[in-house]
């Protein structure tokens, strides 16, 4: 049978290689993949990677739109990478973001229509809060009674897609909507709209500030001790408290960071390209945002370049849907082979593969 | 030396085995007479595990032969061996703590042997050769020196000419290390010979008729150690000369660093030590060892002294004030220092760089600036000064922790807290698996740092380096503390007794 030996010294080529390299297998076996579904594999895999950016009929829609469509993915693998680091396992981001969206939104809806410069930051807040409320409730029981912060944050995504359906029928629905589940739409209410900052794009302050905060993270991480302390913490933590770390506090920023940052996204969302809260108002963002984490090697710049090729694969893959007739699930696929291949890579770049003998 | 070639019990001839790029046994040919105590001396990865595991068959050699008895002999496996008439005892014993004594020796036979006839024979056994034990209890509430007798009995029993000891005292106290010798020369003299492996000089000195010295995998030469000194012994092992440290000059009374009063401190888990009866106190520029076998408290005593634990049974007072309820962080910032005994996932961590290690115990905030942001050029500075003052091997500061050696990363640890100038330095096995030369080293660093005015507390397992630089020593035995003695006052046979847990 086989063994792995992990490798003493880990190449750093390799392990910068494992994206690009994963990003190549991806398109090959989609390829194959649209193949068998009857698409073009050619033209599928140039219509998802090079027309979104490079076609004269699609682009000047196309490349706003991979920003819009990274940006969430950004502000949250950004919050995640920071707990990853610290071997914290933030993986309901998706519950933060619809936690996010639906405070934020509910805040701003019951002001209406009363219009106040005051509203749209104040909104923004209580949408942070909202995302990272829900993270505390993981954190809290991480901390105090050693539960798994993986299931408890997993299933609290599918409490709150219960609560984003109750929201949609109930607290929240349009009194003006005929009926029809669904909020308000918040772009027809100039106090929370978070509306274009780039005439004609579609760009919102969202974008913007998934930028700013690339940076912000990337200081935090390397340059601040509080970077070094996560990152102790995640490599050992017998050396974090022997350095004189509370565990318990670096658990819950980290926490507090994933949820607020999700919650962020998820506010900006609701106000700004959604527009209104619904049942299908979240679309795996929080997922995906995990693919963009690891994608970027937990990095801030390698999560920038991540959520921008996974943006990419969303607005290539819509293309493909409605130009090539793929399903939605054939993408969804796509993305999910990313993170396989970065996975499988490397396993290979930390371990080599020894065949046992029949001792 | 016709006698010699007549009396050669063993021998092997040109041994060699490569693991890898290393040479684990370079030409390795040794001789071991009957009725000789045999010593095979050598730092840490010398070679001497390699080579007596291919004696017992654990390890097939990648060339050379080995004769017994006048005969071939070349052990597929341990019961090749033992059919030969070669035994073993390990230095991390092979039993099972759920069976009793006596079911571990009948578990371990090759043969069938009847319960009856093996309960006389082993009785027998342990009469003659004063190894004393409780053959009904059970393997876990034995102590170290009593499951050591149980695995020297299972050899036994199966009449080896070649007994083969690996470290046999690392885990014993010295009243058990001398019941242990007796034993062995015993033995010896009726005919059984002993390979016996160790670096401890002195009591290869005291046991051995003969010494073989290993050093990088290959034979150094054969020695008579009754004739030499064991400094010179040692030198031949490094292959350098060594200095030995001296104690700090005198311990200034009047100014007490530290006083530690503990009543009772339960462990975490249930195989810890509790502590208990602790009252310790440790002066200016003076140096308190405490000695005691591993398992003995050292590892609960030192989380207590760091704030890694804290607990409300435990009074201690720093310079007047009170400590106890202080993390570790707090602690350094009014000028403790500490080098627990884990090197790497403890004091170091190995994914991580020597800078970023460097980081993990920052006292005075030296290396951040305002807001908390690492100052670089700080912590490069200070990360090279200690790589270059304690002679740390390694490509750099942005090596892994995880690359350096044993003894590369304990110089490294050492020279990181001690280069924070401490008021008061705790160190947990400061030597442990380091060179004797590096080693050295350490203990003129403590000795230093203790002459300009720091107090230590030096907990560790080696007595030897307990007695050459401690001012003061009390001894760890089963969670409770001796009296603090001056050293130069202190009698071998008392440490025995102390450490034996027999005075209260």
């Amino acid at each position: 049978m086989f063994k792995l030996i992990p490798r003493e010294n880990v190449s750093p080529v390799l392990s910068l290689l494992g994206p690009l390299f994963s990003v190549g297998l991806t398109m090959i076996v989609g390829g194959i993949l649209f193949y068998f579904l009857g698409v073009d594999p050619f033209a599928a895999i140039k219509m998802i990677f090079w027309d979104p950016l490079m076609s004269e009929t699609f682009s000047t829609y196309s490349i706003p739109q991979i920003f819009i469509k990274g940006a969430p993915l950004i502000l949250i693998a950004l919050g995640l990478s920071v707990g990853f680091k610290a071997n914290v396992w933030n993986i309901g981001a998706e519950g933060q973001y619809i936690m996010g969206a639906i405070f934020g939104a509910s805040f701003a809806l019951s002001l209406y229509p009363l219009e106040s410069i005051v509203i749209f930051p104040a909104m923004i807040l209580i949408g942070v809060i909202g995302g990272c409320l829900w993270s505390m409730i993981p954190a809290f029981l991480k901390v105090k009674f050693q539960v798994n912060e993986i299931l408890v944050s997993l299933m609290l995504v599918y409490v709150a897609e219960q609560i984003l359906a109750l929201a949609s029928l109930g607290f929240l629905r349009n009194p003006d909507g005929a009926g029809f589940p669904g909020s308000r739409n918040l772009n027809q209410y100039t106090s929370a709209s978070n509306a274009e900052i780039i005439a004609g794009t579609g760009i919102h302050l969202g974008v913007l500030l998934s930028l700013l905060l690339v940076i912000f993270f990337y200081v935090l991480l390397f340059r601040h001790s509080l970077g070094f302390k996560i990152k102790l913490l995640g490599n050992s933590p017998k050396a974090s408290g022997f350095s004189g770390d509370n565990p318990n506090k670096l658990i819950f920023l980290c926490l507090t960071l994933s949820g607020s940052l999700a919650g962020l996204a998820g506010i900006m969302e609701v106000a700004g390209p959604a527009g209104q809260i619904n049942i299908d108002f979240n679309v795996g963002y929080g997922f995906t945002a995990i693919i963009v984490a690891f994608l970027g090697r937990l990095n801030p710049i390698g999560i920038f370049f991540a959520g921008i090729v996974m943006a990419l694969t969303y607005v290539g893959g819509e293309l493909t849907q409605f130009m090539l007739n793929l399903p939605a699930a054939a993408i969804q696929v796509f993305q999910g082979m990313l993170l396989f291949f970065l996975l499988s890579f490397d396993l290979f770049v930390h371990y080599k593969i020894k065949l046992k003998g029949n001792k | 030396m016709n006698n010699k070639i007549e009396n050669t019990l063993f021998q092997c001839r040109a041994i060699n085995k490569e693991f890898g790029n290393v040479r684990a046994n370079n030409d390795i040919s040794i001789n071991v007479r009957s009725s000789q105590i045999h010593a095979l001396l050598g730092e840490n990865g010398a070679g001497k595990s390699t080579l007596v595991k291919i004696i017992y068959g654990l390890l097939q050699p990648d060339s050379g032969s080995m004769t017994f008895l006048n005969e071939e002999y070349s052990p597929k496996s341990p019961k090749d061996a033992r059919a030969l008439g070669v035994g073993m005892v390990f230095q991390h014993f092979s039993l099972f703590e759920p069976l009793t004594a006596f079911e571990n020796i009948l578990v371990g036979l090759d043969k069938e042997l009847g319960e009856k006839e093996l309960h006389a024979s082993v009785i027998m056994l342990s009469e003659s050769y004063g190894l004393e034990v409780n053959l009904s209890s059970f393997i876990g509430d034995l102590s170290a020196g009593e499951r050591q007798r149980v695995e020297i009995i299972r050899a036994l029993i199966q009449k080896p000419k070649l007994l083969i000891m690996d470290e046999p005292t690392s885990v014993l106290t010295p009243f058990e290390c001398e019941s242990l010798f007796k034993t062995l020369k015993k033995l010896a003299s009726e005919g059984t010979s002993i390979l016996y492996i160790s670096h401890k000089l002195k009591e290869i000195a005291d046991l051995c008729d003969t010494a073989s010295v290993l050093r990088k995998g290959a034979i150094v030469g054969e020695y008579d150690p009754k004739k030499m000194t064991p400094r010179e012994l040692g030198e031949i092992m490094v292959g350098q000369s060594l200095f030995e440290p001296k104690r700090p000059v005198a311990a200034n009374k009047s100014n007490k660093v530290l006083s530690v009063k503990i009543n009772e401190v339960k462990p975490d888990t249930q195989f810890g030590v509790t502590l208990k009866n602790i009252d310790l106190a440790v002066y200016q520029s003076e140096i308190l060892g405490i000695g005691g076998v591993a398992g003995n408290g050292q590892e609960e005593l030192m989380q207590v002294l760091t704030g890694e634990k804290k607990d409300r049974n435990v009074s201690i007072k720093y310079m007047d004030n009170d400590i106890e309820m202080l993390n570790p962080r707090e602690r350094r910032e009014i000028g403790l220092a500490f080098a627990p005994e884990e090197r790497l996932g403890h004091a170091a961590v190995g994914n991580l760089n020597l800078l970023e290690n460097s980081l993990i115990t920052d006292p005075k905030k030296r290396f951040q600036m305002k807001m908390g942001f690492i100052d670089f050029s700080e912590l490069n500075e200070y990360t090279n000064e200690i790589i270059e003052k304690f002679n740390v091997k390694t490509t750099g500061v942005s090596a892994l922790a995880s690359s350096l050696s044993g003894g590369n990363l304990q110089k490294f640890v050492v020279g990181r807290e001690i280069g924070q100038k401490p008021s008061l330095f705790i160190v947990n096995q400061p030597t442990w698996g380091v060179d004797a030369l590096s080693a050295a080293n350490i203990r003129q660093a403590i000795v230093d740092i203790a002459n300009t005015g720091a107090a230590i507390i030096l907990i560790s397992q080696d007595l030897d380096e307990i007695l050459e630089i401690s001012n003061k020593v009390a001894f760890l035995t089963n969670g409770n503390l001796s009296i603090p003695t001056n050293t130069m006052d202190i009698k071998t046979d008392e440490i025995g007794a102390i450490m034996g847990g027999i005075s209260d």
